[in-house]
């Protein structure tokens, strides 16, 4: 394994210390617990957005702090979810008085310690609601899993909600936009090769030169189906079939289509992806209204992408194009 | 004979040091079906406990130490292990009151305690390859032997058999909780890592419980 690291135990230390040094202004790193707040948090009157989980997804979640989409990002250990206490933390010290919205992607680990810290927040009298996000159609929500997996559509929700809340929204109508969101958006990831956890130091899977896995999740949780390798296009095709179904979308709909590299895929290869998934959408009548590439969601190293398609309104397009000025998204001001 | 804080004490260190021999262990197991950072966190997390347990109070109740190690374990491990674990050693806490020993019938309550919390907090039942897998015959067997008579020592040796063999059994299954239940089919096979860290650690507190019971005999 080779890593531009100096030590497997200190890398979200180095890594956030990183973080607040690039980025004075912007934001501010408070350790003992670690989060990572706005420079002006708590902004006065204003709902609070807090989200987190475990690091290695970079720039999600701390790149995507600041104004007009959260106003704190809880790391934990790498692909582990943060603790209660952090995520106490950070909620005390981001609530203006108007509550607290936590956006919460739907792995066990995270839920069960956003929801302690949700608990323990509403003992110190602040309002606290959450939004689960699970956007991964690659997953069976059933009775017989633990749901749907939130992966790359969280982006999506953080902005939108992001922008409600700095529009001055109830805490209600924030969580209703970001519940919104999370309803339209569906996602399906791939993955060429295995992310190496620093600690661990070896694969979290292993995979063949000559196979690929289908559905993977952002932890290098293997996916639902491994196949021989294929073209590009033949890849979103398997990818776009799903997320399509799923919703569905239908021809006349406007979306957003969001290709996300998982941290180890070039931009010109997330390109070359992007043009195929606009091309059949194009070809089913459903209009590519916005855009997003590059790596936002990502898993360590691991080469591989995700699809997401959102169905926009009038009012997801105004407050997707609203103000936003964070480490990584960045337009309006 | 009753187990005091002295045992509780001996299990918590004990049960940081199988955590830290069998890491690699779990971390292979999670590897396989989950995302492969089960033992290391479960290491970090017992770790940070031992390092609370000199601060103790010379009069601390059993109780009061099953409490500090809730706490630390919710507040250092992560992952879904942290608040589960962290709940079980909770409510294992509250079961355990303000006694200053624990007979067979205050282990079982305890146990018993242990297991509804994580039930509680994961919302999982038994056969869906999780951690309750390990618990709930535990505190089935651990309180049959209670009601045939066996002593604190064989409650809980009777709970680290039976959660020894609740973990094996979890390998033929497919997952039902947890990130094992998105790989349908594919978890079959493997064994639950929690399930096995669970074993892991009453194990360890039958160990510890035997060997005071030799202490104390042959003393």
């Amino acid at each position: 394994m080779k890593k531009l690291i100096n030590d497997p135990r200190a890398v979200v230390d180095e890594a956030v210390a990183g973080i607040a040094a690039a980025h004075k202004g912007l934001l501010v790193v408070q350790t003992d617990p670690t989060f990572i707040a706005r420079a002006d948090a708590p902004t006065k009157g204003k709902v609070g957005l807090v989200s987190g989980g475990g690091s290695g997804h970079e720039p999600l979640h701390g790149g995507f702090v600041g104004y007009g989409m959260l106003d704190a990002a809880v790391p934990g250990a790498v692909f582990t979810s943060p603790t209660p206490d952090p995520i106490l933390a950070a909620t005390k010290a981001v609530d203006g008085g108007a509550g607290v919205l936590h956006i919460v992607k739907n792995y066990t680990g995270d839920v069960l310690n956003f929801e302690t810290a949700a608990d323990l927040a509403s003992a110190e009298d602040i309002e606290v609601r959450s939004v689960i996000v699970d956007d991964d159609v690659a997953v069976k929500d059933s009775l017989y899993t633990a749901g749907r997996r939130g992966v790359a559509g969280t982006v999506l929700v953080e902005k939108i909600a992001g922008a409600a809340a700095e529009r001055g929204d109830s805490l209600d109508a924030v969580a209703a936009i970001a519940e919104k969101v999370n309803g339209q958006v569906r996602s399906m990831g791939m993955a060429l090769t295995a992310p190496i956890v620093p600690h661990a130091g070896e694969p979290s899977f292993d995979i063949a030169e000559d196979e690929i896995e289908i559905g993977i999740g952002i932890h290098g949780e293997p996916g639902r189906v491994r196949i021989p390798l294929e073209p590009a296009d033949a890849i979103v095709d398997r990818l776009l079939d799903p997320i399509l179904e799923d919703l569905p979308f239908q021809s006349g709909d406007k979306v957003l289509l969001f290709v996300n590299g998982m941290g180890g895929t070039p931009l010109v290869e997330l390109y070359i992806a992007f043009r195929r998934a606009a091309e059949v959408l194009e070809g089913k009548g459903i209009e590519v209204t916005r855009t997003l590439v590059g790596n936002y969601v990502t898993s360590l190293e691991m080469q591989g992408f995700s699809i997401s398609v959102l169905k926009l309104d009038d009012e997801l397009t105004e407050l997707w194009d609203a103000p936003v000025q964070t480490a990584a998204l960045r337009w309006g001001r | 004979m009753a187990l005091g804080t002295g045992w509780v004490v001996d299990w918590v260190r004990a049960s940081a040091e199988v955590v830290k021999e069998h890491r690699t262990e779990l971390v292979r197991l999670d590897r396989e079906i989950g995302d492969g950072d089960h033992g290391e966190n479960l290491d970090r997390g017992f770790s940070a406990v031992v390092a609370k347990l000199d601060g103790i109070e010379a009069d601390a109740t059993p109780g009061a130490v099953l409490k500090l190690v809730a706490t630390t374990l919710i507040s250092t491990v992560g992952g879904a292990s942290g608040p589960l674990l962290g709940t079980a050693y909770l409510k294992g806490a509250g079961a355990a009151g303000a006694a200053t020993e624990l007979d067979a019938d205050a282990l079982v309550a305890v146990l018993t305690a242990a297991r509804d919390g994580v039930v509680l907090r994961g919302k999982a039942e038994s056969g869906d390859k999780t951690m309750v897998d390990a618990w709930t015959p535990a505190v089935d067997a651990a309180a049959a032997a209670r009601d045939a008579g066996g002593s604190e020592a064989e409650v809980l040796a009777a709970a680290a058999d039976a959660a020894e063999a609740g973990a094996a059994a979890t390998e033929p299954w497919v997952a039902r909780k947890g990130r094992a239940s998105y790989l349908g089919e594919r978890a079959i096979g493997h064994r639950d890592p929690g399930a096995q860290s669970s074993s892991l650690i009453l194990r360890a507190a039958a160990d510890t419980a035997a060997a005071q019971t030799a202490a104390a005999t042959e003393g």
